[in-house]
């Protein structure tokens, strides 16, 4: 008999978690646990002020200290062809700065030391002279003609400007908004935000002189692009780099890049011949590596006046910090920001970007977002719930008038990218359902009477989850495939090892459901590994929900091999022609006789010990899976809140969300992405910035000035599903672990400017703190977190 | 690390001053020589080897540290070691017996209250002292008292069921 697919921990199964149980008792595994024998510490000395040029550096008192075995300074990584490292974006970033820092936080000098304690008083004792530049604080300065020049290290560097970049048919817009009966407008600044996983980053590098052989524990979510880089940068033989992540407290995209200290304590190591462990305190984590967002979004919508969108003008100013460091993969100078309106049915469309160096931390793609899809989606969405307004239309009609519909998938965008599934409209209605939307216009105007101001707000959006395909994303020219790798032992129960690198999203957990929907073997007989490059098959890593996509395909493909040979196992097994063999879960069969038929674990056995005539022994095999185009979610999510008009202050009534991320693996997993994800909407929507004062200093450099939710103010969640799969994905699944984070901001926004729109207000920039809300409230007026100078023309 | 030398190899330096404290461990009483100076935190993750601790934002924001300090959840980055002398303290790896898991514990897996895994054990003695007082709290209540510790990847709702379910199996024990 075919097993029971929910039993054996197969799809759809809530199988709690494997992992579980070690880190409830404490037993995880994380990077600062791991200890080897005469292991070394260091600590980084960091630039204290923003843009200066470096004059002297000592670094005798250091010395003085016992306990104190090397000083690092730029000088001497310079010596050794260190002192400047590529970045994921063909930019070059400083390993410890040699001529200047441009920005607070920067890398200046490292001490190794025998304790983490003696090596943080050696950085105190050492002296730089600084003399200072002139800080650029946002893209505005950094454009100015005669601004300070932030990258005079580069050649041929124009001014400030990263670059200038553009996309869509610009002439086809142009005559959309000659025709267009209404123009709407918006302008926002999505504010940096940093991601902010709960453990910082940190190494253990082993250079074995012995040997040869490079080991490096580390915080990273893609180990084996750090493997590559690490070859082309430091130049020793890949096979002698071992990269190993161990258990990652969280990530959300902050471990991605490769920071300065991973590259600086693999050179320790190497020059004291010890173990050398970087562990970054918070304020090094918040203020020196990799954010999210940071861009200054603009632009139009043309309508007709029965509310049909007719096309779409965009532009962005984004701020990249000191380095160009976005660890995004496209071919797209701005990532994926021109998904945004993908789930609109626009026929034209512009978006032109410019991209600008300031002195603050480098990244830009990083935070539960795949490639600035979250910039995108904001905008959008905001400039919906701008234009329903305008148009006099009600929010939630509006948008299904312009959504894709069903019949029309696949569907192309005017920006190029081919959205293949979805029932968008469904999930609109089941949110407005389950939020009320019918009595709430009563409910509004009810409730101001009594002087409260109640507001909805809706975000629906489709997103592209998965990069990518070989055509259109690549990491220093590796392309965006994924891997698995699976071993099934004699017994039946097996080993599954992939490319992708868990950070809490439940891995050896969901990967092993997949193999028991393939094969039939419970979940709880498949042992997965990820995260150590000499053993794992070359992947990608996890970031930009890319794991289900890729490597969550690539594992159904593995088991498809799997079992195609242990088809002809079984026919073997049972002494007829492979073409009269049936599969059901977890057993072949003879066509004409059900009864008869072998396990899945019979085969196993067989490939060891009893295999056809000819046949290579063993049942092992592994797939690289180059997808065919990214897969696309759909979510619409509706916030309802209340404004107290005394002060300001918000709370969150409900929150509902309907998300379609296709089949779901082990659906409890996919629910706790989305109540995570909506929990750092809630955040960025409503207290977690990254701001700068006018010299450059980081204001939140720790967690009492950088605010992040609780339990106590973060609100509930009211979850739905609806399922369309993947038309090409092995399982039909989509990717799920960032919907809420990209769709969600903009529903609490809307919700807000909705309770104030009978004022007028028609935006309040995040994060929307009662001090902005009660100005908005009291003046009528919009608030916006952007420097005193307009955009563009 | 050369803070202290009960545990590991390195002897103190030459004029290091020491401190020798004796602090009941869960349940076992733990003597060692500390440099005034040390962190609670650092003393039970490198000289005890007790790693479940961890140490998350150095500022007493996170709670990744908490452990309970005669059964009070305290946060363990901001306490020096020497002030736990002669103390008791409990840790995550004091929570489960050698065959059984603590309720809470228990709970966490089954309401998947966790991802990452980083901040489970300080949510976890966060909810221990809360339970330990009032086996019977309502949602806020829990949220109240679990408000000193941050989460970035579970957005708390099934870690606030995780920990109602706790409460429902310890009462059922109790009976």
């Amino acid at each position: 008999m075919a097993l029971d697919e929910i039993k054996i921990g197969g799809l759809g199964a809530s199988r709690r978690r494997v992992e579980d149980n070690r880190f409830i008792r404490g037993k995880g595994n994380y990077v600062d646990d791991i200890v080897l024998s005469g292991m070394l510490h260091m600590e980084i000395l960091r630039s204290p002020v923003a843009h200066a040029r470096i004059k002297s550096i000592d670094v005798s008192k250091a010395y003085d200290i016992p306990g104190v075995r090397l000083v690092l300074t730029g000088e001497m990584m310079a010596a050794r062809n260190l002192a400047w490292m590529p970045t994921l974006s063909y930019d070059t970033q400083a390993v410890l700065a040699t001529d200047k820092v441009r920005f607070q936080g920067q890398e200046v000098a490292a001490v190794i030391a025998d304790d983490p304690y003696i090596a943080k008083d050696a950085c105190q004792a050492i002296v730089v002279e600084y003399e200072q530049l002139p800080v650029i604080v946002n893209p505005f300065q950094a454009m100015e003609s005669g601004s300070e020049v932030i990258r005079d290290d580069k050649e041929n560097q124009p001014g400030n400007k990263v670059f200038d970049w553009e996309i869509g048919d610009k002439a086809a817009t142009d005559k959309a908004f000659a025709e267009a009966d209404v123009i709407s407008k918006m302008e926002l600044h999505y504010p940096r935000s940093h991601p902010s996983p709960m453990e910082t980053c940190g190494s253990i590098a082993d250079f074995n002189r012995a040997t040869g052989k490079l080991t490096v524990y580390m915080t990273s979510q893609a180990p084996h692009i750090v493997r590559a880089a690490v070859a082309m940068v430091a130049e020793l033989p890949e096979h002698m780099i071992r990269i190993v992540s161990p258990d990652l407290g969280g990530g959300f995209g902050n471990k991605v890049p490769i920071y300065p200290g991973y590259v600086i304590s693999i050179l320790a190591s190497i020059l004291t011949e010890r173990p050398v462990k970087w562990i970054e305190d918070k304020t090094g984590n918040l203020i020196s590596t990799g954010f999210g967002r940071d861009v200054y979004l603009q632009g139009e919508m043309a309508l007709r006046k029965d509310g049909k969108m007719l096309g779409m003008r965009m532009r962005t100013i984004s701020d990249h910090g000191a380095f160009y460091a976005d660890a995004q993969p496209s071919k797209f100078k701005i990532g994926l920001m021109h998904s945004t309106f993908a789930c609109y049915d626009i026929p034209a469309a512009h978006l032109e970007s410019v991209g600008y160096y300031t002195n603050k931390a480098p990244g830009g793609v990083a935070y539960r977002c795949s490639f600035r899809v979250t910039e995108a989606m904001f905008f959008q969405e905001r400039m919906v719930h701008a234009a329903a307004n305008d148009l006099g239309m009600d929010q939630a009609e509006f948008r299904r008038m312009n959504l894709v519909k069903d019949d029309m998938f696949p569907y192309r965008t005017a920006f190029g990218f081919l959205t293949d599934s979805g029932q968008y409209g469904k999930c609109l209605d089941i949110g407005m359902k389950a939020i009320g939307y019918d009595t709430y216009k009563a409910e509004q105007e009810e409730a101001r009477k009594r002087g409260k101001l109640l507001g909805i707000g809706i975000s629906t959006m489709t997103e592209p989850l998965g990069a990518g395909n070989s055509r259109e994303y690549d990491i220093l020219g590796i392309k965006m495939f994924d891997s698995a790798e699976l071993r099934v032992h004699m017994s039946g129960k097996a080993i599954l090892r992939t490319g992708a690198m868990n950070q809490g999203q439940g891995h050896q957990t969901t990967w092993a459901q997949i193999v028991a929907h393939e094969l039939g073997i419970p979940a709880d007989d498949v042992t997965v590994e990820e995260g150590d490059t000499d053993t794992a098959p070359f992947g990608m890593g996890t970031y930009a929900s890319r794991s289900t996509p890729v490597a969550g395909a690539a594992v159904a493909m593995v088991a498809r091999k799997i079992r195609a040979k242990a088809r002809k196992i079984a026919a073997h097994l049972l002494e007829v022609s492979e073409e009269d063999i049936e599969w059901e879960l977890g057993r072949f069969y003879v066509r004409s006789n059900k009864e008869r038929g072998v396990t899945i674990q019979d085969c196993a056995l067989a490939a060891y010990s009893n295999m056809p005539d000819g046949m290579e022994p063993g049942l092992e095999n592994n797939a690289y899976y180059d997808p065919p185009n990214l897969t696309w979610p759909f979510a619409a999510y509706f916030v309802k809140v209340e404004v107290d008009a005394e002060t300001g202050v918000w709370d969150v009534l409900k929150v509902v969300a309907v998300d379609d991320c296709g089949v779901r693996i082990n659906p409890m997993v996919v629910e706790g992405q989305i109540m995570g994800g909506l929990t750092e909407a809630y955040a960025m929507a409503s207290m977690q910035y990254q701001t700068y004062d006018d010299e450059g200093n980081c204001i939140g450099s720790n967690y009492m000035d950088y605010l992040l939710p609780t339990a106590w103010e973060t609100p509930g969640f009211e979850l739905h599903e609806v399922v369309t799969p993947c038309p090409h994905h092995p399982i039909g699944a989509k990717g799920v672990g960032e919907c809420a984070t990209v769709a969600g901001p903009a529903a609490f926004v809307n919700a807000v400017v909705d309770a104030l729109g009978h004022l007028g207000v028609r935006n309040i920039d995040m994060p929307m703190m009662p001090n902005r809300v009660y100005e908005a409230l009291t003046t009528g007026k919009d608030i916006s977190g952007m420097p005193p100078v307009k955009m563009g023309d | 690390m050369t803070s202290l030398y009960d545990e590991v190899q390195a002897a103190p330096g030459e004029g290091v001053p020491t401190r020798r404290v004796t602090i009941k461990v869960n349940g076992e009483d733990r003597t060692v020589d500390v440099e005034p100076r040390l962190l609670l935190a650092h003393l039970l993750r490198q000289g005890l080897k007790l790693t479940g601790t961890h140490t998350g934002c150095d500022t007493t924001n996170c709670g990744a540290c908490t452990i309970l300090f005669e059964g009070r959840p305290i946060k363990s980055c901001t306490m020096l070691a020497v002030q736990a002398d002669g103390h008791s303290i409990e840790t995550v790896e004091g929570l489960a017996s050698a065959s059984e898991l603590h309720p809470i514990q228990e709970g966490f897996k089954e309401e998947h209250g966790l991802h990452c895994g980083f901040c489970t054990p300080g949510m976890m003695l966060a909810a221990k002292a809360l339970l330990d007082k009032n086996d019977n709290p309502t949602e806020d209540e829990v949220r109240w008292a679990l408000s000193g510790n941050l989460c970035r990847c579970t957005g708390y709702q099934n870690i606030v069921k995780s920990v109602l379910w706790a409460a429902e199996k310890m009462r059922a024990e109790s009976k």
